[in-house]
C-alpha cells in the first residue's frame, strides 16, 4: 500500500511538474518565439546541419547523388590520410606553430599587464595601451602584406642590414615570422583582460603587502597574481585547447611556394584538398580528424589544469 | 610629489627590476610604432629612391603619386563600398541577434535553459568544417550571396555569453520595477535592459565590426563574383598575390619601373585601407575595460 502511494504521488509530482512547464512555456512565449528561435534557427541551419555533412567523410561522395546516394568507404579516407607521407609533416608543422606560439605568446599580455599595473600616471598609461592596442585592428591580410613588404629581398630589413635575404622563401623562418608577428599584434590587446582583472586586485592585500616592506616579486606573489590567477587559468585551457584550430587566415597569407615545408598546416590543406582540387570526402576526413584531436585536448587539458588548480577548470 | 615619493620606496633591486621592465615595455612600443611611421612616410616617396634607399626626409620629393593612383582605382572602392555594407549589416543583425537570445539565457526561471545552453555550447568545440558547411550554402544557392558571409557567423555564442553575463550584473530592482508595472517581457527589455548595456553593446558591435572588415577566408570562398568583393580580397591580391590592379601600373614602359611602383602602392594600400579602423578605435576605448571584463566573468 504504501508504495504505491508513493507511486501514484510520483506520478502527481511529475505530472505536475509538466503542467507547469507547459504553464510557464505559454505564460513566456515570448521568451521561447521571439527571444531564442533566431539565434537557435541559425545554430541548427549553420552549425548542426554541416554537422550531418561529416557523413561524407566515410562516403565516396559524388555531388550529383548527394549524401543519400552516395557509396559507403568506411575509413578509407582517414587510412589514406594516416598513411600519407605527408601526414607527419602536416600534423608536425600545425602543433609546432600553435605550441611555440602558446609557449611565446602566452607570457607576453600577461606580463605587459603587470608592466602597465605599475605605471602611476594614468595619463602615461593610456596613451601606451592606445599604442598597443593599435596592432590589433590591422587586418590579417594587411599585417601579412607589412611582413612581406619589410622582409621582401629590396624591403627596409635588408636595406637596414645591408644583406638580400628572402625571408618569406625560408622554411626555416616562417615560424619565427608568424609567432613574433602574432606577438606584435595581438600581445596588447590579450594584456587588456588582465590589466582589467589587476585593477580588481584587493586594496587590503596591496597596503599590507607595501606596510610589510614585500619586493615585487613578493607582491606579486600575494597581490596581483591571486587578482588574475583564474584569468590566466581560463585563457590557458581555451588557447591549449585550441591547438589544433591554429588559424587558417594568416598561415594561408604567410605562404609562398618556397616555404611550404613548414607552413602548410592541416587547415590549409584542407582547403586546398577540398575547395581547389574538389576532393570533398578526403578533405572532410581530415577536418574532421583535426577536430576531434582538438577536442580531446580542449578536454585534456581542462582535467590537467583543473587538478593542479584545486579541482577548478572551466 | 607623490609619485616621485612612491617609486623611492622600492629597494635598488626592485628599481632595478622595475627599470629593465619599463624598458622591455619602451622597445615593444617602439617596435610598434616605428613600422607604422616607415609605411606613411614610404608611402610618400618616389619609387626609385624607395627601393634604393628606403625612406627619406627629403620633403621636396616627396609625392602623392600613390595615393593619386590607388584613390583612382575602381576596384578599391568597390570593395570599400561591400565592406562597409557587409559589416554593418553583420554587426546589427548579430549584435541584436545576440542580445535577444541572451536574455532568456541570463534568467534563473527559463525553462529549458540547461538544454539550450548545451546545444549552444557544442557548436563552439565542435563543427561540421569547411566542406559540409561549402556544400549546405551552396545547397542553399547562397554562393556569391553576401547573406553567405553574414548569416553563419551571426550568432556568437561567445557574445551571448558576455552579453547574459553582463545582464546578470543588472540589479533585480529594475526587474521588479518593471514588474509592478506589469511590464511585458518585450517592453522590459527594449525600454529599461537595453539601455543601461550601453557598455557591453558597444563593445560587442566593434568585435563584430572589426571581425567582419579584416576577415578574408569565407568571402573568399563564397564571393566569387568580383563586384561582390570585400575591401580585404582586394588588398589580398595587391598584398599578398603581388596582382597590382591592372589599371595601377599599366602605364610604366619597362618591367622594372612597374615592380617598383608597384611596391610604392602597397604602401599608400595600406594606409588607405587600415585608417578607418585606427581613427575609429580610439574612441570605443572608454568602453574596453567594462565590457571585456563582463565577458571575462566565467560563462
Amino acid at each position: 500500500m504504501k508504495a504505491n502511494s508513493t507511486v501514484v504521488s510520483e506520478g502527481k509530482q511529475n505530472e505536475g511538474k509538466f503542467q507547469s512547464t507547459v504553464l510557464y512555456v505559454k505564460q513566456h512565449w515570448q521568451l521561447y518565439v521571439i527571444f531564442l528561435l533566431p539565434a537557435l534557427v541559425l545554430t541548427l541551419i549553420f552549425k548542426y546541419i554541416p554537422m550531418g555533412g561529416i557523413l561524407i567523410a566515410f562516403q565516396e561522395y559524388n555531388p550529383f547523388r548527394g549524401i543519400l546516394g552516395s557509396e559507403w568507404v568506411g575509413f578509407k579516407y582517414f587510412q589514406r590520410f594516416l598513411s600519407s607521407p605527408d601526414f607527419m609533416t602536416y600534423l608536425g608543422n600545425t602543433l609546432k606553430l600553435s605550441i611555440y606560439g602558446l609557449l611565446w605568446g602566452f607570457p607576453m599580455p600577461i606580463l605587459l599587464a603587470f608592466l602597465l599595473n605599475r605605471i602611476e600616471s594614468t595619463g602615461i598609461k593610456k596613451k601606451i595601451q592606445l599604442v598597443l592596442y593599435m596592432p590589433n585592428f590591422i587586418s590579417v591580410i594587411v599585417l601579412c602584406g607589412i611582413v612581406r613588404i619589410f622582409l621582401s629581398v629590396t624591403g627596409p630589413v635588408n636595406l637596414l642590414f645591408g644583406s638580400q635575404i628572402n625571408f618569406m622563401t625560408m622554411p626555416e623562418a616562417f615560424r619565427t615570422i608568424y609567432i613574433a608577428s602574432g606577438i606584435w599584434q595581438g600581445a596588447g590587446w590579450a594584456s587588456i583582460m588582465y590589466t582589467a582583472s589587476l585593477s580588481n586586485a584587493s586594496q587590503d592585500l596591496k597596503e599590507a603587502a607595501l606596510i610589510d616592506g614585500a619586493n615585487i616579486f613578493q607582491q606579486i606573489k600575494a597581490v596581483e597574481w591571486p587578482a588574475i590567477k583564474d584569468m590566466v587559468v581560463i585563457q590557458f585551457i581555451l588557447q591549449a585547447g585550441n591547438i589544433m584550430s591554429v588559424g587558417f587566415e594568416k598561415a594561408y597569407a604567410l605562404q609562398t611556394d618556397l616555404n611550404m615545408g613548414t607552413s602548410e598546416i592541416i587547415a590549409t590543406y584542407v582547403y586546398k584538398k577540398g575547395l581547389l582540387d574538389g576532393d570533398y570526402s578526403f578533405s572532410t576526413a581530415v577536418g574532421l580528424f583535426n577536430t576531434v584531436i582538438n577536442v580531446i585536448l580542449l578536454v585534456a587539458v581542462n582535467k590537467i589544469v583543473a587538478k593542479m588548480n584545486d579541482g577548478k577548470g572551466l | 610629489m607623490k609619485k616621485k615619493s612612491k617609486f623611492a620606496r622600492y629597494s635598488t633591486q626592485d628599481k632595478a627590476l622595475l627599470l629593465t621592465g619599463y624598458i622591455l615595455l619602451g622597445l615593444f612600443v617602439i617596435a610598434i610604432i616605428i613600422p607604422m611611421i616607415y609605411i606613411v612616410v614610404a608611402s610618400f616617396m618616389d619609387p626609385v629612391t624607395l627601393q634604393n634607399k628606403g625612406i627619406t626626409f627629403d620633403f621636396d620629393k616627396w609625392t602623392l603619386t600613390a595615393y593619386q593612383r590607388v584613390m583612382s582605382n575602381a576596384q578599391i572602392w568597390i570593395g570599400f563600398k561591400n565592406a562597409v555594407v557587409y559589416s554593418i549589416v553583420f554587426t546589427v543583425v548579430s549584435v541584436f541577434l545576440t542580445l535577444l537570445a541572451a536574455y532568456p539565457m541570463s534568467r534563473a526561471d527559463f525553462k529549458g535553459k540547461g538544454f539550450f545552453n548545451t546545444i549552444f555550447v557544442i557548436t563552439m568545440f565542435f563543427g561540421g568544417g569547411l566542406i559540409p558547411t561549402y556544400l549546405l550554402m551552396s545547397n542553399l544557392h547562397l554562393l556569391d550571396s553576401m547573406w553567405a558571409i553574414i548569416l553563419p557567423g551571426a550568432f556568437s555564442v561567445w557574445n551571448m555569453i558576455i552579453a547574459r553575463t553582463y545582464y546578470q550584473g543588472i540589479p533585480g530592482e529594475l526587474r521588479e520595477a518593471a514588474d509592478v508595472d506589469g511590464a511585458n517581457e518585450m517592453v522590459f527589455f527594449f525600454k529599461i535592459l537595453i539601455p543601461v548595456c550601453t557598455p557591453v553593446i558597444a563593445v560587442l558591435a566593434l568585435w563584430q565590426f572589426v571581425a567582419m572588415w579584416n576577415s578574408y577566408f569565407d568571402a573568399m570562398i563564397y564571393l566569387r563574383d568580383s563586384a561582390k568583393q570585400p575591401l580585404q580580397l582586394v588588398l589580398r591580391s595587391i598584398l599578398i598575390q603581388n596582382q597590382p590592379e591592372s589599371g595601377m601600373i599599366s602605364d610604366m614602359q619597362s618591367t622594372a619601373e612597374r615592380a617598383q611602383l608597384a611596391e610604392l602602392l602597397k604602401y599608400a594600400t595600406i594606409i588607405i585601407s587600415s585608417l578607418p579602423l585606427l581613427v575609429m578605435y580610439p574612441f570605443f576605448q572608454k568602453y574596453f575595460d567594462s565590457g571585456i571584463m563582463a565577458g571575462s566573468v566565467k560563462g
